[in-house]
């Protein structure tokens, strides 16, 4: 008999998402399909507001990423006040911005790994979801768990000193920052009584690689082959290739590494990227204009950054990196379990990144802004946690937003997550007669590597549970499970 | 008012203030630490943030009374109080934890269990674009005019 297996709502990942696996009469996987209910009413929301105001309005769209949206959108705006394109900012506008966005990716990409990704790896997938959390790795491994709460705190507290406040951030502004670090802020970062201090976060990043190395030993098989499958990638990339995470140009690469473009300046990205809608998902696909919606369909986020990426240019990144581009011989990485080690690679780059800028002087400067001539349109590009974010906006001539089109990470990867729930449901769920607890949580790990945040900042205290719902052929429920 | 009784009072607020009443949490959190101002109360610590998460349970173990306070859309009259437990079931959402799984967290990591407690307060609209409502700040002023009391009360404040 036919049936139609519905998860409800994707666990552990933000917002609600719903995965519906069918069946054919012989068991086999016929269809999948990974619903996002996408928030679309922000652009439409910001339609009138000052232009200034956006850089803070747009903290609003989420309460997981806001320092990404903060920044991207106040490069959009160092568009509109003729601040240039990425490089127009003074020095310490520039570097403050930088420090803000490594704190940011230091704290999610610790979040991420340690909380969401580490039980999966410690536990095991198919392992008691009581003990398969956070509390259960707190309760078997103390020392990696106090490790995450610090690495957590310590990019927190950058944001907070770089934004302004750890609410609704305002240390973006069109054209600079309002502040700049204090050499009391600056040594508390750098001296910091142990663990808080910048050499510590550096020490912990490179023992979360290692961690990581040594899992990696003892299950192979099982990083390698989970979820593998090819795809074009995308992201920013200095312009000599460097891995960048605040700036560059754009570049994609197909699956065999070659360039399907390169050094795009960001304001053109319109002329490269597409949007496709389709009947069954609020979300949309982005795909690769020349190459069209079927084969142009791409990864960002930490796996497809080092695959566009010729090198890092911090010395202990560049190191972890060459021993990971090793495994596939230089070639793109596109095995879905190795995004974990990307992130991990750019964590340890990230903690790099934050000692150097704290080192460096620029930032106790007090030329904070730099304008220039009025442009009425204007593109801010960042490559977020979870990949390229896009923020682009036209204002009028009395200084109103009059549009805004917002393309974030998550949708970015709307297709290659489709397509890892397509491979997880074949590979596990095939003429079995029941879906258990293991089968389902793979199918939310191969999301989980995407860290996909869905824009639901309006949280829900207690109501976010899974549900599976089995159908049969004529659509009717014969099974419901709740967890 | 001089000072709190020997102990520590962490409050924390969390939510969106950008959603409309999901800010009731913050808004609780910030009218907290101008009362302690206005009275010179030092022992009170008040934060706030989006969510809660596993660092907070750090902030929690150098506390010994931690009171959140969260905007909710559960069916309750107006505000909803009631002591928090460690809880071991850690929520689904990714990005965020619970107040019974930071304190399970607190326990296990700092071997250190607070009293915790949670106050709710009713809120009705969520959307980007508006202020808190009208009849969710009249539960917000409740919220505060019971946990005021709650420490006065309990003799927490010399």
């Amino acid at each position: 008999m036919a049936k139609k297996i519905t998860i409800e709502p994707v666990t552990r990942v933000e917002g609600h998402g719903k995965v519906t696996i069918n069946l054919d009469d012989q068991g086999n996987v016929s269809q999948t399909r990974l619903h996002i209910v996408e928030f679309r009413g922000f652009e439409r929301f910001v339609q009138g507001r000052p232009y200034w105001e956006a850089p803070v309005l747009v903290q609003r769209l989420c309460g997981i990423c806001p320092v990404s949206h903060h920044l991207a959108s106040a490069k959009a705006m160092d568009v509109i006040v003729g601040a240039g394109t990425g490089n127009g900012l003074t020095p310490v506008g520039e570097k403050m911005r930088r420090l803000m966005h490594y704190g940011q990716m230091f704290q999610s990409h610790s979040l991420h790994f340690f909380h969401l990704a580490s039980p999966d790896l410690l536990f095991g997938y198919d392992s008691d979801p009581a003990k398969r959390n956070v509390i259960g790795v707190a309760m078997t491994n103390k020392d990696l768990a106090v490790q995450a709460v610090f690495m957590r705190k310590f990019g927190q507290e950058i944001i907070a000193a770089t934004a302004g406040k750890k609410i609704h951030g305002t240390g973006a502004v069109p054209g600079g920052i309002n502040k700049n670090l204090t050499k009391e802020e600056r040594d508390k970062f750098l001296k910091g009584k142990d663990p808080l201090n910048a050499d510590k976060m550096i020490e912990w990043a490179q023992a979360s690689i290692e961690f990581f190395k040594d899992y990696y030993k003892k299950n192979k098989e099982f990083i390698d082959n989970f979820s593998q499958f090819p795809s074009n990638h995308l992201s920013l990339v200095r312009k000599d290739g460097a891995l960048d995470l605040y700036h560059g140009v754009l570049r994609a690469v197909d699956a065999n590494g070659k360039k399907i473009f390169d050094k795009v300046d960001t304001q053109d990205y319109l002329k490269y990227i597409r949007e496709e809608v389709k009947s069954w998902s609020y979300m949309k696909f982005p795909y690769i204009k020349q190459l069209g919606p079927e084969k142009g369909w791409y990864r960002v986020g930490p796996l497809a950054r080092l695959n566009t990426a010729d090198f890092i240019p911090t010395a202990l990144a560049q190191k972890e990196f060459e021993t990971y581009k090793a495994v596939t011989k230089g070639k793109p990485n596109y095995m879905c379990m190795h995004t974990h080690w990307a992130r991990l690679i750019e964590l340890l780059h990230s903690a790099e990144m934050i000692k150097k800028l704290l080192n460096d002087p620029d930032l106790q400067k007090e030329n904070l802004v730099k304008t220039g001539k009025r442009q009425k349109e204007g593109v801010g590009i960042i490559e977020a946690p979870r990949g390229t974010l896009f923020h682009h906006y036209a204002v009028d001539a009395n200084d109103r937003i009059t549009m805004a089109n917002l393309i974030v990470s998550t949708t970015n990867n709307n297709e290659p997550m489709n397509r890892a729930v397509n491979y997880i449901a074949k590979a596990m769920m095939t003429k079995k007669p029941q879906i258990t607890e293991g089968m389902m949580n793979a199918v939310e790990v191969g999301i989980r590597a995407y860290d996909p945040c869905l824009s639901c900042a309006t949280h829900a205290y207690g109501e976010m549970p899974l549900e599976i719902t089995l159908r049969n052929a004529k659509g009717k429920v014969i099974d419901i499970k709740r967890k | 008012m001089k000072g709190i009784k020997k102990i520590k009072i962490l409050i924390y607020g969390y939510g969106n203030p950008g959603r409309q009443d999901d800010g009731l949490g913050i808004l609780f959190s910030e009218a907290m630490e101008e009362w302690a101002k206005q009275n010179g109360i030092k022992g009170i610590t008040c934060d706030s943030n989006y969510q809660l998460n596993a660092e907070d349970s750090q902030s929690m173990s150098e506390n010994d009374i931690v009171i959140f306070a969260d905007a909710t859309k559960n069916k309750i009259r107006n505000i909803k109080y009631k002591e928090i437990k460690p809880g071991k079931i850690i929520s689904f959402s990714t990005h965020s934890m619970s107040p019974e799984s930071v304190l399970a967290l607190c326990k296990e990591l700092y071997n250190s269990k607070p009293r915790t407690y949670l106050i709710t307060i009713k809120g009705y609209r969520w959307a980007v674009n508006g202020e808190v409502t009208k009849k969710a700040r009249e539960n917000l002023d409740k919220a505060l005019e019971y946990i005021k009391k709650f420490i006065l009360i309990k003799s927490y404040v010399d």
